[in-house]
Parts: structure tokens; C-alpha cells; sequence
């Protein structure tokens, strides 16, 4: 039964420190994640990192792994996701997050380690890095939120950028004879044999979100149940460096990226493999 | 594994993870290099045998910033390389020292610029005392000149870690690293290191934790960075400077690592045959021992700073003493393995010259 209108309170404001229970006459359906902090993020508006943060958040709770999480945060907008989420974070330098995050989980298995990285700090500078701690089988767990461009530094070209998509370094649109073709991530990694689980969501609507929550889930869970490294490429919206509003950035991704960068579940194995079969 | 007061004869390289195992060492992180495989290769054992975490890097880079990651934690981590490997490396050391983090790097010094040559060398002073990466921040280093010394350096290197929260380098050369000597195993008392207070482990029962270097709030970084600077200064109370017949020194040779060892040699030869040499070898290349120094210049004493560079130290040196005195140099270059003879030439000359 759908509740009554009026007793949705979805968040009074947006200010700091909001406090959010229930006033008399009020049921609350919809709460912050106690992983996530009350504050502002600086996102642009319809910008999909809060979102994939609020679903990581979640699943913190869900899974109870708040108190046993240390997140490495990568460079690129999302730097900030260590003031957002309530638990031990690091920063580290760009594209090295799945390098440190080896460094974290070899010191202290017990420890629940993830990155959270963009399409330029992962595929592009820390390509090393990534296809390497994926192949040992680290147990860590990695977001790789894809937004097609550099945001953080103004919408440069990206390796995930789309042939034909316009960007401030490649202004008459990538070309495949000149910058090559946008790198898969999620069907490489699903090749490599230390990795559990792979797979590539989109958040440009309610059930692509919610499908979104459920690979991030598997992504957790192969990690504590120490299986293997597990990776989920998350498509996102920039719509500041699309300049575009955010509903047309949402049907960018549902015209443009996920024809290219095809939405599902790579790998999913119980037990690791030496040949990375799926 | 036990090792107190057993000799061993082994190589400098081993008595680097001989001597990083008595300091409690939990990870070590690297890729291969010469002159210095046989620190991973002797740790790819012993360690994972003590329960220790062994991880042979994709590069030099990611071992960097694994140790970056294990650091956090409030363990004893390390890498080595050789210099190629430790210019990878720089990144990483100024996020280290940036968000006050007790890594622990050896530099088994080869040839240089570029690919140089695998032959000793001393071409990384100013790399290793400068900071070595971007931004405003100094790393401790440590330079034997012995096999023992090695052994003993490493437990130095992480206490003064974590007692600074900063990363420490140990220089050493293809020499030090190569050469078999005997080796006096000792196991430490451990001071506390005191990581509880900041250590990443999980926000259980408390306020999260947060290590990073990125500042942008108002005036955040100005302030951190004085914060350092004032670290800095501090770490002045651990220059180390061995003094060898200095007392009467007409001519005073200044030389670290290697190079120090073999003017030692030489000096001893000079004594015998009645000339006044002495030699000061900086244990500490920084903070640099320039009280030392400047003591001995005050009373008159000449210098003569041998290195197996182009002339690196030797501003070290002067700066220390330019109230009172300058510096000869002589440099050895990268490759050449100088006996006690090569480096009694420029002392005769310098002592001879009045
Ligand atoms: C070594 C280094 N090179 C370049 C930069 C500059 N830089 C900061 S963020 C970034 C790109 C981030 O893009 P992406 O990973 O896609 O994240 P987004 O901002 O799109 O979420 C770059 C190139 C840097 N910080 N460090
Ligand atoms: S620039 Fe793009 S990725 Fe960065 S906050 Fe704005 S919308 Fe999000
Ligand atoms: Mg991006």
C-alpha cells in the first residue's frame, strides 16, 4: 500500500546537521544512511556521485561494514567522498587507490577496504594499478564511477569518452584514428582470473539505481566473503561538462553510453580460477 | 625468528631485511632492481615466515603507494629500490610526508642520470635530502657506510618514523648493498609507536579518521605546512656525524656511505705516515650534522669533502662551515670502485697546499 502523501517527510532541508526524526504526526520512509555524514557535497546539480555514494553509504549500513570500512579515495571530484562517508578514509594519489588499498588490506585483512575512483583516475592513469591488484585477487572492493570526462579538471577527454563526443581536449569530438576507442572496463576486468565479480550499472533512473545497489552489494560481498576482487563500473552523469541539464544528461546515457558500454554482470564466481573463466 | 648477538656473514642487502625483521617490519612492498634484489628476495621468506605480508609490486610506483596504504594502518612497512626505481617512487614519499605518514625507503644507489649504470654511485644526495618530490617537505636519511650499519639503520629508520610521523630513507650504494661482512644480530627494545592515535582501522567507537594531504580551507595549508616545518626543525636533534681523528686535524675529509668508509682507510694510511687528517662521516645526510662541521671549521681546520657524484654534499658542507672555512672537492664518479689509494691523492694534495 503506498503511504499517504503526507506523512513523507523525504529531508525537511539540506543544511548541515538536520535533524531528521519524525516530528508528531509524521512516519519517516526515507532516512540518511547512518554511513553517510550530514553535509552539503559540493556535486554539481544533478551530478550521479551522490547518488553512488548514497547507495555505497547503504550498503555500508546494510552490510554492517560501517565500523570495519576504510575507504581509499582517488582524485577527481569524488576526492571529497572522505567527508561525506562516516567512516576511516585515505586519499590517494591519483590513479593509485588500488595500490593503497593492497597496502590497507595486506596490513589488516580484517579490515572491509574499498576504492571509490573516476574513469580518469582508473583507466587512464592508474590502468597499472588496477588491472594488477584485480589479477593478484586483492580482497578489496572498487567503484569505478564512468562519466565519460576528466570533471574535476573541466571536461578533458577521458578514455572512456565516446567517439564523436566533444570534450575541452578533443573539441571536434573523439576520434578513433587519432585518440582510439573507449577502454570497457568492466569486460576487462572480468578477464582477469583474480576477479570475482564484475559487472556494469547505470544510475539514469529508479530501476537501473536499483539494480545499481544490487551489483555494489555482490562487489562487498566477495570481498568479505573473502572470494576475490570485485569491481562494479557505474555510469554516471556530467552534466556540467555535457553542458547539459540533468534530465537530458540522464537520456545521454541511456542513448549514447549504454549502447556502447552495455549494462550487466560480467563475472560471478564462487571460487577463483586460474584460467579467469566466468 | 631469534637473532639475538648471532654473527652472520652476509650481504648489506640481507642486512637490510635482517635488520628490518628485528624492527618488527609486518609488510614490505618492491620491485625488482639491482643493486638491490636481494633485499626482496631475502624478505619474500622471512617475512611471509613471520607472519608478515610479502607483496612483489606491478611497479615501483604501486609499492610506493602500497606502503602508502599499509602505513595507514599504523604498521611497520617498507620498500627498496635503486634510484630509477626511487625516482618512481617520489609521488608517493611527498603524499607520505604530506599527510604525515611513517614510511620506510631504501635507496641502494646505482648510476645515474637515466639508466645510468648498476655500479655504485652517490648521484641521489640532493634527491634524498631535498625532499626528492614536488612540494615543500624533507624525508629523515640515514647512510651507512657498514654491513652492521645497515642492520642497525633499519631499526633507527622506523623508530624515527613513527616518532617524527614522517618518511625516513635509507641511502645506501651498490657497495654497501653487494659487500659480505660479519653482522651482530640484535633485537631491539621497541619504543611505543604511539599509532593508535591515528591509525585507520575502522571508525569503531569513535570519530572517524581522515589521512590526506589535499588542503583547500583558508589558510589550512599555510598552517600544516609550518606545522612541518616546525617538525622539521625539530628532527635537527637527530644529526649524527662519526668523528675520526678530528681532534688534531690540520685537514678535515667530510664523506658519508661508502666513500666515508674508504677515506677512513686512507686516513689511516696518511696518520702513519704523519700527516693530520681527520674525517667526519655524516650518519644523518639530514638533517645534515652542520654543528659539527661548523665547530671544527671555527677552530681553523680545512676541508675536503670526497663524494661519488659531481659535487652534491659538498653545498651541505659549506653552507655549515662559511662562517669560517670552505670546501675542496673531489669527486669520484659513478662505477668506480676507489681504493683507500684513490682518495689519499686528494687528501695529500689539500693537506700538503696550506
Ligand atoms: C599526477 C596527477 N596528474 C593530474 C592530476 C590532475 N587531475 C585531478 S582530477 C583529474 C581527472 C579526474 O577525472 P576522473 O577520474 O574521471 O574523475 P571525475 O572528476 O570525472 O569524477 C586530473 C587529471 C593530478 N591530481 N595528479
Ligand atoms: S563536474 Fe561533473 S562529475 Fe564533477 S561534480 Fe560536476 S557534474 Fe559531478
Ligand atoms: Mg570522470
Amino acid at each position: 500500500m503506498a503511504p499517504d502523501i503526507d506523512s513523507i517527510t523525504l529531508a525537511r532541508e539540506t543544511a548541515e546537521n538536520v535533524d531528521l526524526t519524525p516530528r508528531p504526526g509524521e512516519t519517516l520512509v526515507f532516512d540518511k544512511p547512518r554511513s553517510l555524514r550530514s553535509q552539503n557535497t559540493h556535486y554539481c546539480p544533478g551530478c550521479h556521485h551522490g547518488v553512488a555514494h548514497r547507495l555505497v553509504a547503504e550498503l555500508l549500513d546494510e552490510m554492517e561494514l560501517r565500523e570495519k570500512a576504510i575507504a581509499v579515495s582517488s582524485i577527481g571530484c569524488s576526492v571529497f567522498i572522505y567527508h561525506y562517508l562516516d567512516v576511516d578514509s585515505i586519499e590517494a594519489p591519483h590513479g593509485r587507490g588500488p595500490a593503497a588499498a593492497t597496502g590497507l588490506k595486506r596490513a589488516r585483512p580484517e579490515s572491509f577496504v574499498f576504492t571509490y575512483q573516476g574513469d580518469g583516475d582508473l583507466a587512464s592513469i592508474g590502468m597499472a594499478e588496477i588491472m594488477h591488484a584485480a589479477n593478484r585477487g586483492e580482497r578489496i572492493s572498487v567503484v569505478f564511477v564512468n562519466n565519460t570526462v576528466y570533471g574535476m579538471t573541466g571536461g578533458q577527454m577521458a578514455p572512456t569518452t565516446l567517439i564523436g563526443q566533444k570534450t575541452t581536449t578533443c573539441p571536434a569530438g573523439r576520434c578513433l584514428e587519432r585518440e582510439g576507442s573507449p577502454i570497457r572496463m568492466a569486460e576487462i576486468m572480468a578477464s582477469l582470473g583474480g576477479v570475482a565479480y564484475s559487472a556494469r550499472v547505470s544510475l539514469d533512473s529508479v530501476k537501473n539505481i536499483r539494480d545499481a545497489k544490487k551489483a555494489m552489494r555482490r562487489a562487498f560481498q566477495v570481498q568479505t566473503e573473502n572470494i576475490g576482487f570485485g569491481f562494479v563500473e557505474v555510469l554516471s552523469g556530467c552534466p556540467t561538462n555535457w553542458r547539459m541539464d540533468a534530465v537530458k544528461a540522464n537520456r545521454r546515457i541511456r542513448a549514447e553510453m549504454i549502447p556502447y558500454f552495455p549494462l550487466g554482470v560480467y563475472k560471478d564466481v564462487n571460487t577463483l580460477n586460474p584460467e579467469g573463466e566466468r | 625468528m631469534r637473532m639475538n648477538g648471532e654473527r652472520k656473514f652476509i650481504k648489506g642487502n640481507e642486512a637490510v631485511g635482517y635488520g628490518a625483521m628485528a624492527a618488527g617490519l609486518r609488510c614490505y612492498f618492491g620491485y625488482p632492481i639491482t643493486p638491490q634484489n636481494e633485499i626482496p628476495e631475502f624478505l619474500s621468506s622471512a617475512l611471509p615466515a613471520a607472519g608478515g605480508e610479502f607483496v612483489q609490486a606491478e611497479s615501483e610506483l604501486a609499492a610506493a603507494n602500497m606502503l602508502l596504504g599499509a602505513v595507514s594502518t599504523g604498521v611497520r612497512a617498507m620498500t627498496s629500490s635503486s634510484s630509477p626505481g626511487i625516482s618512481l617512487m617520489q609521488e608517493a614519499i611527498s603524499y607520505m610526508a604530506g599527510s604525515e605518514l611513517p614510511g620506510v625507503i631504501v635507496n641502494m644507489n646505482r648510476g645515474g642520470p637515466g639508466l645510468g649504470d648498476i655500479g655504485p654511485a652517490q648521484g641521489d644526495y640532493f634527491q634524498s635530502t631535498r625532499g626528492g618530490g614536488h612540494g615543500d617537505y624533507r624525508t629523515l636519511v640515514l647512510a651507512p657506510s657498514t654491513c652492521q650499519e645497515a642492520y642497525d639503520m633499519m631499526i633507527a629508520s622506523f623508530d624515527l618514523a613513527f616518532k617524527y610521523r614522517n618518511p625516513v630513507l635509507m641511502l645506501g650504494d651498490g657497495i654497501i648493498g653487494g659487500m659480505k661482512e660479519p653482522v651482530t644480530m640484535w633485537q631491539p627494545e621497541r619504543p611505543a609507536d604511539h599509532a593508535e592515535a591515528w591509525q585507520v582501522d575502522g571508525a569503531a567507537g569513535r570519530e572517524k579518521r581522515l589521512i590526506r594531504s589535499l588542503r583547500l580551507d583558508e589558510g589550512e595549508l599555510a598552517q600544516h605546512n609550518r606545522h612541518l616545518a616546525a617538525k622539521y626543525e625539530a628532527m635537527k636533534a637527530e644529526a649524527r656525524a662519526e668523528c675520526f681523528l678530528t681532534d688534531d686535524a690540520e685537514l678535515v675529509v667530510v664523506a658519508f656511505g661508502s666513500m666515508g668508509r674508504i677515506a677512513k682507510s686512507g686516513i689511516r694510511k696518511l696518520r702513519s705516515e704523519g700527516f693530520k687528517v681527520g674525517l667526519v662521516r655524516p650518519i644523518t645526510l639530514y638533517p645534515f650534522p652542520a654543528d659539527v662541521l661548523e665547530t671544527l671549521a671555527a677552530q681553523g681546520k680545512r676541508f675536503l669533502t670526497i663524494e661519488q657524484n659531481t659535487g652534491q654534499m659538498v653545498e651541505d658542507v659549506r653552507l655549515a662551515i662559511r662562517r669560517h672555512a670552505d670546501s675542496e672537492f673531489f669527486g669520484m664518479m659513478p662505477g668506480e670502485l676507489p681504493g683507500a689509494e684513490d682518495l689519499m691523492a686528494p687528501m695529500l694534495d689539500a693537506v700538503r697546499r696550506k
